[in-house]
């Protein structure tokens, strides 16, 4: 096989989402004691970092996202007192997280932060990638929903995030939309422009079934950091599942430094038995990725279709339709509403 | 009929849409853009409406101040130098209205507050931000009824509506927002969401406010109370709209809006752009009926 020949001896950094993205697939319910007992295994895996946050990042905590029983500051401090090797790192929204939080999120013990914007709107990120810097963070420009933008465009949206500070930029795949080709066309056209040291990463989700295979190709086209997720514990179908990804990688002789054996059986023993629905490509979730909705519209759809009396892949198709993006979680209930209106499920309210 | 002489600081999205606003005033006039880019397109633009500009900033505008008879100058700049800019124009007893999220003045949403900011003849009155206006009549008229121990609001925003200046200070339109929920709002903590959506055709403004209320909340007079308010503030914006709501969920109260702007500077979809230079408008225009009634008159502030 030409790739195996292609891909030994790659050093990839792997960036584990279990208590972040997976805090979506919890409706943001985690105890302490279970992001503990998970980020120590991790640590105890190999895995360099760790990302622990609301679901939705700093700021998350909101009527609109949930909120989590914890504040960021509570789960991260507790987290980065017990880590041996690994980083905690956090995810910061601009609109959503501030400043101000990052700077807490940083004093409670936070090295490593993904500012993400939406694919087209890097530029409301200069703020917090050069406040991370500043603070020393490790820092990632994350550009999400990227299936909505070009290639080239992506390129140029990476280039910023690069010109504001980030020493990585990730392609990230919100809706778990894109196929092999998408993601290597769009690693490629980053490399292209971006400095030699600036890294790239992919983040994956699994609506398609194509979180390791489209990990994969972004190592192909020049990727070095890959979000993964234990089980796959995150928003939709999960993101790619970081054992899988690891026994993938060790196949292909790609060095991940992780322990295989270690990671199945977290997998298995601590993460399974913790999901409150099983995280796999359902007709929901599959909707999800066929249609390009973010992937954490899945769990508020669901809700909204169920006291309005709309099918939830009605609801996704729409909002995919209507070109919602992430944060706009709101409009999941605005849109069941509207429909049900249509449908004469709901009496219109005189204004 | 006499109309009260205005300045507009920052040529871009804002204060070029303020041209037009202020030109249909019945008592306000525009009569100098200032901007610090020569070639900008903005100043070309307000030169082709007739307005006298100047390259140099606020410092190009004072020595006309007076000989020109500039009563009211708006500010659309940004948050770090609004108060250089107040500070040299109220010495000439300019009052400014602020779109910045500098809010060094008192924080204003007409239809609850600008009758007692006209009474107490602030010098600089803030315009909070875009959100800020579309949203905090909701809350208030939500706290009018209950106490609300907090107000959250989710703004979602055109890409193409948002100039370069909001993007790049994100944050101060958080925070300032967010105060207004609570300061302007009644409500005891707020928060304030921004998200910027780049669809194609641009998605027309939406804003869900969510409130949650100490007691169960009396949903009768809640919905008639929003419904009271929306009124109000169609009054100076036409296109501000309940989409859904008000929906009742335990003690959470949602009101999904939605702001299709006049289409002057920008199109129909940049309702922020709109609520935000009409209730700048609006509040001026306050002002203006008070001066031009004699019943108050602006000072030169004395700065210590």
């Amino acid at each position: 096989m030409s790739a195996e020949t292609n891909l030994k001896g790659r050093k990839v950094v792997i960036h584990d989402m279990s208590l972040r993205d997976g805090m979506h697939a919890k409706r943001e319910q985690m105890s302490i004691e279970q992001m503990l007992s998970i980020a120590t295994a991790l640590d105890d895996a190999g895995v360099p970092l760790i990302q622990v946050t609301h679901g939705a990042g700093l700021g998350g905590n909101s009527l609109q996202h949930g909120f989590a029983p914890h504040s960021n500051e509570e789960y991260i401090g507790a987290v980065a007192a017990k880590m041996k090797q690994a980083k905690v790192s956090i995810l910061l929204i601009p609109g959503l997280g501030t400043m101000k939080e990052l700077q807490a999120a940083y004093d409670a013990g936070a090295r490593s932060v993904h500012v993400a914007t939406h694919c087209t709107e890097a530029d409301t990120s200069p703020q917090h990638i050069a406040f991370a810097r500043k603070l020393g963070m490790d820092t990632s420009g994350f550009l999400m929903m990227a299936h909505l933008n070009t290639p080239e465009g992506l390129a140029q949206q990476g280039k910023l995030m690069e010109s504001y500070g980030a020493q990585t930029v990730y392609i990230t795949d919100s809706a778990g939309y894109m196929l092999p080709g998408d993601v290597k066309a769009r690693v490629s056209a980053l490399r292209a422009v971006l400095k030699p040291e600036t890294e790239i990463g992919f983040h994956g989700h699994h609506n398609m079934g194509m979180g390791i295979a489209n990990s994969i190709a972004a190592i192909e086209a020049s990727a070095t950091r890959i979000d993964a997720s234990v089980a796959g514990l995150g928003a939709g179908a999960g993101n790619t599942p970081t054992e899988v990804f690891v026994a993938v990688c060790e196949r292909m002789g790609i060095e991940t430094g992780c322990d295989l054996f270690k990671l199945m059986d977290m997998a298995e023993d601590l993460i399974v038995p913790m999901m409150e629905h099983m995280v796999r490509v359902d007709r929901a979730s599959l909707t999800l990725g066929f249609a390009g909705v973010y992937s954490t519209f899945l769990l508020h759809a669901k809700r909204a279709g169920e006291r309005f009396g709309i099918p939830a892949r009605d609801i996704l198709v729409e909002l995919g339709r209507k070109k919602m993006i992430g944060g706009q979680e709101d409009m999941i209930v605005d849109t069941a509403m509207t429909m049900a209106k249509e449908r004469g499920l709901l009496k219109e309210v005189a204004a | 009929m006499k109309k009260i002489r205005c300045a507009l600081i920052g040529s871009g999205n804002i204060g070029t849409d303020l041209i037009y606003k202020i030109q249909r005033s019945p008592v306000l006039e525009p009569v100098w853009m200032v901007g610090i880019d020569p070639e900008s397109e903005g100043l070309a633009r307000a030169r082709d409406m007739g307005l006298k500009t100047t390259a140099a900033g606020v410092d190009g505008l004072l020595p006309y101040v007076l000989e020109d008879n500039i009563q009211i100058a708006f500010d659309a700049t940004s948050a770090y130098v609004h108060a250089e800019n107040s500070r040299k124009l109220n010495e000439l007893g300019v009052m400014m209205i602020d779109l910045t999220p500098a809010a060094i003045g008192p924080l204003c949403v007409p239809p609850v507050n600008l009758r007692q900011h006209a009474d107490k003849v602030e010098m600089n009155v803030n315009m909070i931000s875009c959100a800020g206006q579309a949203t905090i009549p909701i809350v208030s008229a939500v706290s009018s009824v209950q106490a609300v121990a907090y107000g959250e609001i989710v703004a979602s925003l055109a890409s193409k509506s948002i100039g370069p200046g909001t993007r790049a200070n994100l944050d101060e339109f958080t925070y300032t927002t967010s105060n207004a929920i609570e300061v302007v709002g009644g409500a005891r903590k707020g928060k304030a969401l921004a998200i910027i959506n780049p669809a194609d055709p641009p998605m027309m403004m939406r804003n869900t406010i969510s409130c949650l209320t100490d007691e169960e909340p009396d949903q009768a007079r809640i919905t008639a109370s929003v419904h009271a308010m929306i009124k109000e503030v169609q009054k100076y914006v036409p296109g501000y709209r309940l989409v859904n709501g008000p929906l009742f969920d335990g003690k959470r109260v949602t009101v999904f809006m939605e702001v299709a702007g006049l289409g002057d500077y920008l199109p129909k979809y940049a309702g922020n752009l709109d609520i935000m230079t009409a209730a700048a408008t609006r509040t001026a225009e306050m002002f203006a009926e008070e001066i031009l009634a004699g019943k108050i008159q602006l000072k030169p502030l004395e700065v210590a």
